[in-house]
């Protein structure tokens, strides 16, 4: 599902953002990739999303080595993760049933699917009586739930959760990561970045640690203190 | 072909709908386009009336060809089909030495009694020579002082010269204004979009994000800028036409028929109308098909 093989990745101002990073996530594994800001996570995210290309080593996503592949594929590797990020990311002018739908209007699900589709992925984030509302009309955990809705729809392989919960109240927040447990569950694979050890304590589930732009701990069920290092 | 049918639905349906939910950017992009093509069309049309004016004053300036004096008029009128032969010549019109002579009294209505027992012997056959381009009305006077019978050849060059670098002035002066204004509205409705599109950005990131390719993010921004364009494309021609009238009456009741524009019949409203459709296409698929370039190179 996810490869990372020694990978290095020095951006074009000289900063080395990771400096031999490896690790696996195999087909309906749920892991948290932890660590401080600045150590690294959101660089794997973007070099898992295809946003940028890795300096040396290996990433493959859904079987795809992302630094061999052509620009007019990157659209259809995409649409085989889901993406939810801290901010949401939502559309502000349309509603929550368009924000959903317009994923599947991407892939050019017929009209059909979409009105089957969308409705049962809104009931299972429980969002299925807010349909109609705007963005700016929902709590920031009802909005994420939109996005967690939006990453689902097209029924992805991955789902890739960049703190989802940074925007959130504690109780939201629980909300969020049990729902996209539950999802994982279902069978997909579910990759969380986060830095909230007391959210991450609660799911006894695997944890890659990394600071520095190095994994220093892969291990399940335990989160390691890098603040303490 | 049915997924195909529901991409166009969705391309259209966004593509209008982002029009009114972005109606302030939509609003000033169609009034650049309706200033930009009202300022061009004035001009154009402007051009066009000066050109016209050039051509009828063109059309009177005449070569007139003096026949020997001991040619019949039968003889003399004879030679109208070589005349008539020359490159450049667009029309002859032989008056006989008698025509001449009434011509001149006439021409000469105050003096009309002192010319009154002239002989009409003192006149020549003669031919009114109309050209084609009055630029070569040097080379058709060369031409025309060859034909046989031909006794002399007499044609103001210098209003001919004159009213070539006055066509040549106004020919170019409108190719550079045009030219100006292009630019300057591409520059503005260029910014315009990149404006609207800077707006949206966030919208394509996560269009990008879910996995649209760029054509499909393109399509209904291309749209939008279709409809924006030829909106603004057909009230500039509505306006520019509307105007145009207004002027063309005004200067029929002031004039009193001494000058008078050219109507605004199909043989100009056509090419005004597709020139406008052309430029307001262009400029609003064009420019929004460009401006969102930067944000699709991720």
């Amino acid at each position: 599902m996810i490869r990372m093989t020694d990978v290095f990745k020095e951006y074009e101002n000289g900063a080395k953002a990771l400096k031999g990073v490896s690790f696996e996530l195999n087909a309906g594994e749920f892991a948290f990739l932890v660590g401080p800001s600045g150590s690294g996570k959101s660089t794997i995210i973007r070099l898992l999303i295809g946003e940028i290309a890795p300096s040396d080593g290996v990433v493959i996503v859904n079987g795809q080595d992302m630094d061999n592949i052509k620009m007019r594929k990157m659209p259809y590797l995409r649409r085989t993760i889901g993406v939810i990020f801290q901010d949401f990311r939502l559309i502000e002018n349309k509603s929550v049933y368009e924000n959903v739908a317009f994923a599947m209007h991407v892939i050019g699900a017929s009209r059909k699917d979409i009105r089957q589709r969308v409705p049962y992925v809104l009931e299972l984030v429980g969002l299925e009586y807010k349909a109609k509302a705007r963005p700016d009309q929902l709590s920031g955990g009802e909005q994420q739930r939109v996005a967690v809705a939006r990453a689902l729809v097209n029924n992805p392989k991955l789902i890739i959760a960049d703190e989802p919960t940074g925007n959130l109240d504690p109780a939201r927040s629980l909300e969020i990561l049990t729902l996209l447990k539950k999802i994982n569950e279902l069978g997909t694979t579910v990759l969380v970045v986060t830095h909230e050890k007391p959210l991450v304590d609660q799911f006894h589930q695997r944890v890659i640690a990394i600071d520095g732009g190095r994994i220093i701990s892969d291990a399940l069920d335990r989160y390691y203190n890098y603040e303490s290092q | 072909m049915k997924v195909n049918r529901n991409k166009t639905f969705y391309f259209i349906r966004e593509g209008v709908s982002s029009i009114f939910t972005h109606g302030l950017m939509s609003f000033a992009s169609v009034c650049i386009i309706i200033a930009f093509l009202v300022i061009m069309g004035s001009f154009i049309l402007l051009a066009v009336n000066i050109t016209a004016l050039v051509g009828e004053l063109e059309a009177e300036n005449i070569i007139l060809a003096y026949v020997h004096e001991n040619l019949s008029v039968s003889e003399a009128s004879a030679l109208e089909h070589s005349l008539r032969a020359i490159p450049n010549v667009a029309n002859v019109n032989f008056i006989t030495r008698e025509e001449a002579m009434e011509r001149f009294i006439g021409r000469s209505a105050d003096d009309a009694a002192r010319f009154r027992d002239i002989d009409a012997a003192t006149f020549r056959h003669r031919f009114e020579v109309f050209v084609e381009d009055v630029a070569l009305i040097g080379e058709t006077q060369h031409d025309l002082r060859h034909v046989p019978q031909i006794a002399s050849v007499n044609a103001h060059l210098a209003i001919a010269q004159g009213l070539v670098t006055v066509r040549n002035i106004v020919t170019w002066a409108s190719i550079i204004i045009v030219a100006i204004l292009l630019a300057i509205s591409l520059f503005i409705m260029s910014n315009t979009i990149k404006l609207a599109t800077f707006e949206r950005r966030e919208e394509i990131a996560i269009m990008k994000m879910v996995g649209a390719t760029n054509s499909f993010i393109r399509w209904p921004f291309i749209f939008e800028g279709f409809l924006l364009g030829v909106t603004g494309a057909m009230a500039a021609f509505f306006a520019v036409w509307g105007l145009y009238s207004i002027a063309f009456d005004r200067v029929i009741d002031f004039e009193a028929g001494l000058f008078q524009l050219v109507s605004f019949s199909s043989d100009i409203a056509i090419p005004v109308f597709l020139l406008f459709a052309g430029i307001g296409f262009g400029v609003g698929v064009g420019g929004s098909g460009l401006a969102l370039n930067r944000y699709l190179k991720v």
